[in-house]
């Protein structure tokens, strides 16, 4: 009985670490199925991240926090756009730049407005999206194995991991049953023959890069005003990438890249766990191996030794019309 | 298309790159206004702190040792066609290569151990390179996303390592023994001292000769090898090098490998030099100031070595600014870094385009004169 409730712990954990990286890595399949390398999930987040903290601090709403995220990461986006797609831009050194520039703009103007050596003022519980209990689970709380599974795991989370759950059939539903999810695709694997059929390459990559945007805006605001209760310099830690190598891991498709972020935040929430901890038989746990899982892993995957990740086939070539 | 004339190279090199990187500084100064300071103010006080007195000048050169290794390491790769993102996490790895060396071969004699050092930290920094390099190479996988996994796992190898290996017995902090006093590299106010000169102590050390060194082989290599040739050729275009019989794989492994080894020099300058133990993430970010300081160089050496000590007087100067006003923290760096790889490198063709065509009608106009 111990075990299980440790093992409902450990998923309960799961579910909150992996909503970012859910949002994240949709937002990267969104701009990169339309051909253009979003390295910038890293900086976009951290963005998001602060203008929510801090506009949920003065309007003392965490939705105007998550309007003012989006927001900020639609505008980062329409820059990448703008340097990639309209100026036909590097993406990888775009991504990179951004990522850059707002690890150094959010602790500049933190410091501006608030003083506090990059930090934001801690949020009040107004200010901050709040856990949910699901209805009826109060009632079933005591129930044996389906009471601690709903009450602890399923219920009492607060709506931005229920959005980001949501978000990923939405994203399938977009990407492969709709016309606009079609062209999506088409642009990032052969955007001459949508250019032929009379659809703009440029307008639609927009669009998608928008997309991109409005998720990992989502993200960011889940770490300061969601998971955490103040934006902290730094504070995303390399999620932005996490998300990125399981978008990569997930060969660029909500389901799997699903699963990957299930499997990364769980080696998150584990590592957090096994932190001195001696298991019987094989020692102290390295904690840091366990971090590290995620990147080998990946690379291993990319390597093509557990199946081959095929990445969309225009991406990182800007659309040139004519020579 | 219409008519445009090829751009002469003083534009290409010296007036596009020059325009772009004004924007970057006048954005900067936008946001140092939006912050509510005066910019002509923060100039002045950047370019007293990074050279206003002879210390300044030290520290100054001391950062622009990191940024020339780093920003070499990127342009070899880059005239593979090759993005490595990793200088951080392999010269990470390459000072775990000195420190290694300098703890446990601390019995050979300096002149030795200066070779010994720099061996290290090259065939820790190549080999950590290397493994992206053969996946690119040989299976393909995009080496972007490698190194950056890459710079992931060093850190956490590293990490690892400090805490559970290297850490010395009964000390709480995760950082190496010291190097022994013997086999680190000279000061240059030291050396100076030697031969009679008197100057202002700073981290400055033998590690900018290295750097200059480095420069020069960069430039012979690149430019007066074969294997910088057949670099290049793959780089423009691996397809046309397979016709001229050059194996691409086998060029992006040695033009990766190089690179790894150049990132890790900067190991030298921190480990060997400065800090005398390896400390956790004594990279500090340089790794990616290196992709700045190589756009704007255009990844020429004589180019990354300007650009580098731009970066040297933007981070030493930063320190004396986050001194003087409170405000403004040594993120203001950070941002004019960013800002710097946005437009020289990301939108290094926006003006391109408007400049080709000023050119194109200025000099149709004067050949028309000529003509008449």
């Amino acid at each position: 009985m111990e075990n299980f409730e440790l093992v409902i712990l450990l998923l309960d954990a799961t579910l909150r670490t992996s909503t970012p990286l859910i949002l994240a890595a949709l937002a990267g399949m969104f701009s990169e199925r339309s051909g253009t390398i979003n390295l910038a999930l890293e900086g976009m987040m951290l963005g998001g991240a602060f203008s929510a903290a801090a506009v949920a601090f003065y309007m003392d709403d965490p939705w105007i926090g998550l309007l003012a995220a989006i927001a900020t990461t639609i505008a980062l986006s329409l820059l990448h756009g703008f340097a990639c797609i309209t100026h036909k831009g590097n993406q990888v050194v775009s991504g990179m730049a951004i990522n850059i520039l707002m690890s150094g703009l959010t602790a500049l103007v933190g410091i501006a407005l608030f003083a506090q050596g990059g930090k934001t003022p801690a949020l009040d519980k107004a200010a901050r999206f709040q856990p949910i209990t699901l209805p009826g689970a109060e009632a079933v709380k005591d129930v044996p194995i389906i009471g601690p599974i709903y009450f602890e795991l399923l219920s009492g989370h607060n709506i931005l991991v229920y959005i980001a759950f949501l978000a990923v059939p939405a994203a399938w539903w977009v990407m492969y049953r709709t016309r606009f999810g079609l062209r999506l695709r088409a642009v990032g694997e052969n955007p001459g023959a949508v250019d032929t059929a009379g659809i703009g390459v440029v307008a639609m990559r927009y669009r998608a890069v928008i997309c991109s945007g409005v998720l990992v805006g989502m993200s960011g605001a889940y770490l300061s005003t969601a998971q955490g209760a103040s934006f902290l310099q730094d504070m995303t830690a390399g999620k932005g990438y996490i998300a990125l190598a399981a978008m990569v891991f997930g060969k660029w498709r909500p389901f799997p890249a699903l699963a990957a972020c299930l499997l990364f935040g769980f080696l998150d929430a584990a590592a957090t766990r096994l932190q001195g901890v001696i298991l019987p038989g094989i020692g102290e746990v390295p904690v840091q191996l366990v971090q590290a899982l995620p990147y080998v892993l990946t690379v291993i995957l990319l390597a093509g030794f557990i199946g081959r990740a095929i990445p969309p086939k225009a991406l990182g070539r800007p659309y040139v019309k004519e020579r | 298309m219409s008519t445009t004339v090829q751009l002469p190279r003083w534009i290409d090199v010296g007036a596009l790159p020059l325009l772009n990187l004004l924007l970057a500084l006048a954005v900067s100064g936008l946001v140092v206004l939006a912050i509510g300071e005066n910019p002509v103010e923060v100039v002045e006080i950047l370019l007293y702190g990074a050279f206003g007195y002879e210390e300044a000048w030290g520290y100054t050169l001391y950062y622009t040792t990191n940024f020339v290794f780093t920003g070499l390491a990127f342009a070899v790769a880059f005239h593979c066609g090759l993005f490595n993102i990793g200088a951080e996490g392999q010269a990470y790895v390459g000072g775990l290569g000195v420190t290694l060396a300098a703890l446990y071969l601390d019995f050979l004699p300096f002149p030795i151990m200066l070779v010994i050092g720099m061996l290290a930290a090259m065939v820790f920094g190549a080999a950590w390179a290397y493994i992206p390099a053969y996946l690119q190479a040989r299976r393909g996988s995009h080496v972007v996303i490698t190194t950056i996994m890459f710079n992931f796992i060093a850190s956490s190898l590293m990490v690892y390592l400090l805490v559970n290996v290297l850490r010395p017995d009964g000390s709480m902090t995760p950082e190496s023994e010291q190097i022994a006093e013997n086999l680190r590299l000279p000061f240059i106010h030291d050396m100076a001292a030697a031969l009679g000169i008197e100057m202002a102590s700073s981290p400055l050390n033998l590690s900018f000769v290295y750097a200059i060194v480095a420069s020069v082989m960069v430039w012979l290599f690149i430019w007066h090898t074969r294997w910088g040739y057949a670099i290049r050729t793959v780089g423009s275009n691996a397809v046309a090098a397979t016709y001229a019989g050059l194996e691409p794989g086998r060029y992006i492994i040695i033009a990766m490998m190089i690179s790894g080894a150049l990132a890790s020099f900067m190991a030298l300058n921190e480990v060997m030099g400065v800090q005398h133990r390896l400390l956790i993430d004594f990279t500090a970010g340089y790794g990616f100031v290196g992709i700045a300081v190589a756009l704007m160089g255009r990844n020429h050496p004589f180019g990354i070595f300007l650009a580098a000590l731009l970066f040297g007087m933007l981070y030493q100067g930063g320190a004396e600014l986050s001194f003087e006003i409170p405000t403004i923290s040594n993120d203001m760096v950070v941002v004019i870094q960013g800002l710097v790889i946005l437009f020289t490198g990301a939108m290094e063709h926006m003006f391109r385009p408007r400049v080709t065509k000023i050119y194109t009608a200025w000099r149709l106009r004067r050949d028309a004169q000529e003509a008449a």
